[in-house]
């Protein structure tokens, strides 16, 4: 009987990763991802680790991939598979190369240290209450490292995901407060240096365009020049030089 | 089953996640094939724990899911901010880190 | 207070000098004269007090050794700061000095308008030092140390007016040559260590009979290579073509350095070394030889040179000729004794050279000078009385110490008896050019500078030139002052110069055969302390005088014949040079030495360099070597480089494709 499970939960396993691989819409590859995360539930549940299974449902496909889909929407794009590169052959023959390697390695001598059936199983093998005094005494300092693990990761994504665009509306009061008269010796050294005249020279010395970076975009339909893009920016940015001082 | 069994829809799992990585070229698709080898390895690490009837394989795929997800949340905020620049969604447009 | 002590405190004031003028030049310019004068004449009176104290001495105790330091003791090689006060140091310390604080004083007047004078004192301060280290050294550790520092200090004072192209090329010259002789010194060291393993002399004068005999060929090679050294020192052929370049130094410079000490390096070298040489039959002749082929050489040269300096420099080689010869030939006494009195007159024939020089306005063409008797009667005097004591006429000191060598030399017989023939026509031709140059200088036609002295108003030339060339100078450091002192104004100069024809004249009282030997007594006490055999013996009374009449008829046979030639009628040295055109030409010329050293040296050195530079240096190391290795890591980086793509699925094939890699490897090492 397990064994016709296994093959059920095993096939669908393999076919949603498959489908996670070909796949165009980056949408319909999630969900191929979420159907490939609740096979392997399965097999977790053969294996006798309910925890885990529980955990891969709940925490994986639940809000991992959730996240994943508000992403997808939000950047969208779907693509090509590779096209125009060698690696359109050569990734998958690396990937064959290497299952077959692992299939060598495995029936070969591993089978042999393999004990067939698994060991004797102990009741509450994989329940919560043994995952959770592991954690709590054997486990406790990865544990506690997984937790900084996570606010660490939190406070990276917010960092990532900032806004990176330069003065805004709210920043005009910032800009105000720039312009406005200062007591001697006080200030930041780029007012001392006279940063806003460089812009007007620039502006004079480009016709009317200047390459900061970020530039300073009003409220306009206008988007922000970015270095190293700046040529198919060109248009916009000048009339952020002239809107400038 | 017999362990091998599962050990080896790990290892096919695992493959079908490196071509795939290999193979696609929006970073968004790369990364779910990143979770598929991970997952693959979770895979392996409870079948292990069965085989050596120790939970400590079990601990070690539910850090392995923590670290899955941390890893998830970095690359997708690195996506979005990506995305927020109008740059390109294609791997191979971003390599502007080389040399 | 021990000759030692003495002997220490002879060393202490001349460092004094040079370390205080060379460091405090910029405080007190005009004091450095005065220190540097005041530091030498300290220096002599206390060689004065050390040969007292010597004195006191039973003569068979007369060598005193004396160690502040002990550098090294590794590999058997005794190099301690070690002085030696024995007779023969003595009286090199007591010339050196002496010479030395009067040409000091002469200094202080002569270099007044120069704007180097603090410079040139700490020079010649740092000069007396090292010459005096040289005597004074008890072993050859500081000998090299000594000879090092006279050579040094030979190339700065003659290229002391560094903006002159001529002087630095000069100097140069002599500092390339005289490092060859520092070489053989060297050499010649080690090859006498290898047997006696002492570097002390007293020690290796001890082992030397047990060590070597006679002629062995490491002895042999060591004293060859000694006498390279002493010849490259005391300018003799070949190593002499420096000596007439470094004449481009200021006057008394060449007085010092080029007359009365640093050239008679070389003679000390062979009388200090002579338990050695004794030893070494070959390199004795070797140098005698040598030293009369230079006398010849010399003599025929200066017969035709028309620089008044260059006469004197060429005289200098002949007269050390004569003292190699006579210390090669084993007459110790006789060379030293020569020694003193050429330091006399030669120093004074150099000064009062300066001073008509001066009176010339820095120009020192023969060509140029004449009839300057009536403008500078005592500078007139000066050379007389250095001339005629050069030429060896009764009763100067030159007469005696000149005919002393040659009669040793000729005691000795056999070949000896040519050299010393040779050595008598050596004394005619030194009568006859040092009068040559004294009769053009002061007889005939007043040139204008002399007739413009002789209204009381010192000549001044309008540009500054550089006399060899021409060239235009200006007053600047670099170049000589602005003005121009002669002995007629300057007290200095006239005192020293007195001191000097003084000494010039009575200074031969102190060897007079069959009447007095008072060197010979005194240094006698270092020569029978050697075991070996003791120095060639003396002439008899009777053999001594015969030898000073003929030596005293060729003198004034020689200036009679230079009298005819240039004062009775004066055309007849042209009509010579008009009747042996190629004889001429050869002697101008110098014998062509420096062209043969041209083509056989320099040349292919100089192809050898620009060889060196295009094909090895360029191409083989920078292009080969060094290129080839930074070649090779550039372009591995490069290909390395190449890895870094910027593709991110390049990145993930890479890693997929090395971890199939690894797992290949223990999947084949398993089985």
């Amino acid at each position: 009987m397990s064994a016709v499970l296994f093959f059920i939960a095993a096939i669908s396993a393999v076919i949603g990763a498959v489908g996670v691989v070909t796949l165009r819409n980056p949408l319909y590859a999630v969900l191929a991802l979420v159907c490939h995360l609740v096979a392997l539930a399965a097999l977790f549940l053969l294996l006798r680790a309910e925890f885990v299974a529980a955990a891969q449902v709940v925490v994986y496909a639940g809000a991992v991939m959730v996240l994943y889909v508000f992403v997808v929407a939000y950047v969208g794009g779907g693509d090509e598979i590779a096209a125009g590169s060698s690696l359109r052959i050569l990734g998958p023959l690396f990937a064959v190369a290497l299952a077959v390697e692992l299939f060598i390695a495995m029936l070969g001598s591993a089978l042999q240290g393999i004990k067939g059936d698994g060991a004797k199983f102990h009741l509450g093998f994989g329940t919560p209450a043994h995952i959770g005094r592991l954690f709590l005494t054997t486990y406790l300092f990865p544990f506690e490292v997984a937790s900084l693990l996570l606010l660490v990761a939190a406070v990276g994504a917010i960092v990532l995901a900032r806004r990176r665009r330069g003065l805004e509306d709210d920043d005009r009061d910032f800009q105000q407060v720039r312009a406005a008269a200062r007591p001697a010796y006080t200030g930041t050294l780029a007012e001392a240096v006279g940063v806003r005249r460089v812009l007007e020279q620039l502006e004079q010395a480009h016709g009317g365009v200047t390459e900061l970076m970020g530039g300073v975009p009003q409220d306009r339909e206008m988007t922000p020049t970015i270095v190293g893009t700046s040529d198919t920016k060109k248009s916009g940015s000048d009339e952020s030089g002239e809107e400038q001082s | 089953m017999a362990i091998g069994w599962y050990l080896a829809v790990s290892v096919l799992i695992f493959c079908i996640g490196a071509g795939g990585v290999l193979v696609r070229r929006n970073p968004l698709v790369i990364l779910l094939c990143l979770e598929l080898m991970l997952n693959a390895g979770n895979l392996a690490l409870v079948a292990f724990a069965r085989m050596h009837g120790g939970e400590a394989g079990q601990i070690f795929a539910l850090i392995v899911m923590v670290v899955a997800a941390c890893e998830v949340t970095v690359g997708l905020g690195l996506l979005v901010a990506i995305s927020r620049r109008n740059l390109p969604i294609d791997v191979d447009e971003l390599h502007e880190l080389n040399g | 207070m021990s000759p030692t002590t003495w002997g220490w405190l002879v060393l202490l004031f001349p460092l004094l000098g040079t370390v205080i003028i060379g460091l405090g030049f910029r405080n007190y310019p005009r004091a450095a004269g005065v220190i540097g004068t005041a530091a030498i004449g300290l220096a002599f009176v206390c060689s004065v007090g050390a040969l007292l104290s010597l004195l006191g001495r039973d003569p068979n105790n007369r060598e005193v050794v004396s160690s502040l330091w002990n550098y090294d003791f590794s590999a058997g090689v005794d190099a301690k700061l070690q002085i030696l006060i024995d007779p023969i140091s003595i009286f090199m310390m007591l010339v050196v000095s002496g010479v030395s604080t009067l040409i000091h004083l002469y200094s202080t007047a002569y270099m007044r308008s120069d704007r180097g004078y603090a410079r040139y004192f700490a020079y010649l301060n740092y000069f007396v030092l090292s010459m005096l280290i040289l005597v004074m050294a008890g072993n050859f550790v500081i000998l090299i140390v000594g000879w090092a520092g006279v050579g040094a200090a030979s190339y700065l004072l003659i290229s002391f007016w560094y903006r002159r192209t001529t002087a630095t090329g000069a100097g140069i010259k002599a500092f390339v040559i005289n490092v060859l002789g520092d070489v053989g010194l060297v050499l010649g060291t080690f090859f006498i260590f290898r047997h006696t393993h002492t570097m002390t002399f007293l020690g290796t004068f001890k082992a030397a009979p047990h060590v070597f005999s006679s002629d062995t060929p490491d002895l042999v090679a060591g004293c060859l290579l000694f006498l390279v050294g002493a010849f490259a020192k005391s300018a003799q052929v070949p190593l002499h073509t420096w000596l007439p370049d470094a004449m481009e130094g200021p006057t008394p410079v060449s007085s010092l350095i080029h007359a009365a000490t640093m050239v008679t390096a070389g003679v000390y070298l062979i009388v200090r070394l002579h338990p050695l040489f004794q030893l070494a039959p070959t390199a004795e002749d070797t140098g005698v030889i040598i030293g009369c082929v230079t006398l010849l050489i010399a003599g025929s040269i200066a017969l035709v040179v028309t620089d008044l300096k260059r006469v004197i420099a060429y005289s200098t080689m002949s007269q050390i000729g004569y003292m190699i010869m006579g210390a090669s030939a084993g007459a110790y006494s006789a060379a030293l004794y020569h020694l003193m009195t050429h330091a006399f007159f030669k120093a004074l024939l150099f000064m009062a050279a300066g001073s008509i020089i001066g009176a010339m306005a820095g120009n020192q063409s023969l060509d140029r000078m004449h009839g300057f008797r009536k403008a500078m009667p005592f500078t007139f005097a000066c050379f007389v009385i250095g001339g005629l004591a050069l030429s060896g006429v009764p009763p100067f000191s030159g007469w005696l110490s000149k005919d002393d060598v040659i009669a040793y030399v000729n005691n000795r017989g056999g070949l000896f008896e040519v050299v010393g023939v040779l050595g008598y026509v050596g004394a005619g031709l030194t009568g006859l050019y040092t009068f040559r140059m004294i009769f053009r200088a002061f007889f005939g036609e007043p040139s204008p500078e002399a007739v413009e002295l002789e209204h009381g108003h010192l000549a001044h030339a309008d540009v500054p030139r550089n006399p060899m060339t021409g060239e235009e100078e200006d007053t600047e450091t670099g170049f000589p002052g602005p003005e121009h002192a002669i002995a007629e104004r300057e007290p200095a100069m006239k005192i020293a110069m007195t001191l000097l024809a003084i000494l010039a004249v009575i200074g031969g009282v102190l060897q007079v055969p069959g009447i007095d030997h008072v060197l010979t007594n005194f240094l006698s006490t270092a020569f029978t302390n050697t075991p070996a055999a003791s120095p060639a013996d003396e002439p008899s009374t009777r053999a001594a005088w015969i030898g000073l009449v003929i030596g005293a008829v060729i003198g004034l046979g020689g200036i009679t014949i230079a009298y005819g030639i240039y004062v009775r009628r004066p055309g007849t040295s042209s009509k010579l040079q008009a009747a042996f055109p190629w004889l001429h030409n050869f002697l101008v010329h110098k014998w062509y030495f420096d062209e043969l050293f041209d083509v056989a040296i320099v040349r292919p050195t100089l192809a050898i360099g620009r060889f060196t530079q295009a094909v090895l240096e360029r191409i083989v190391i920078s292009g080969g070597v060094t290129g080839g290795i930074s070649g090779i890591v550039r372009s591995g980086s490069a290909a390395v480089r190449r890895g870094q793509t910027g593709f991110l699925r390049f990145y993930a094939a890479a890693m997929i494709l090395g971890l199939s890699i690894v797992v290949l490897y223990f999947l084949i090492s398993s089985t």
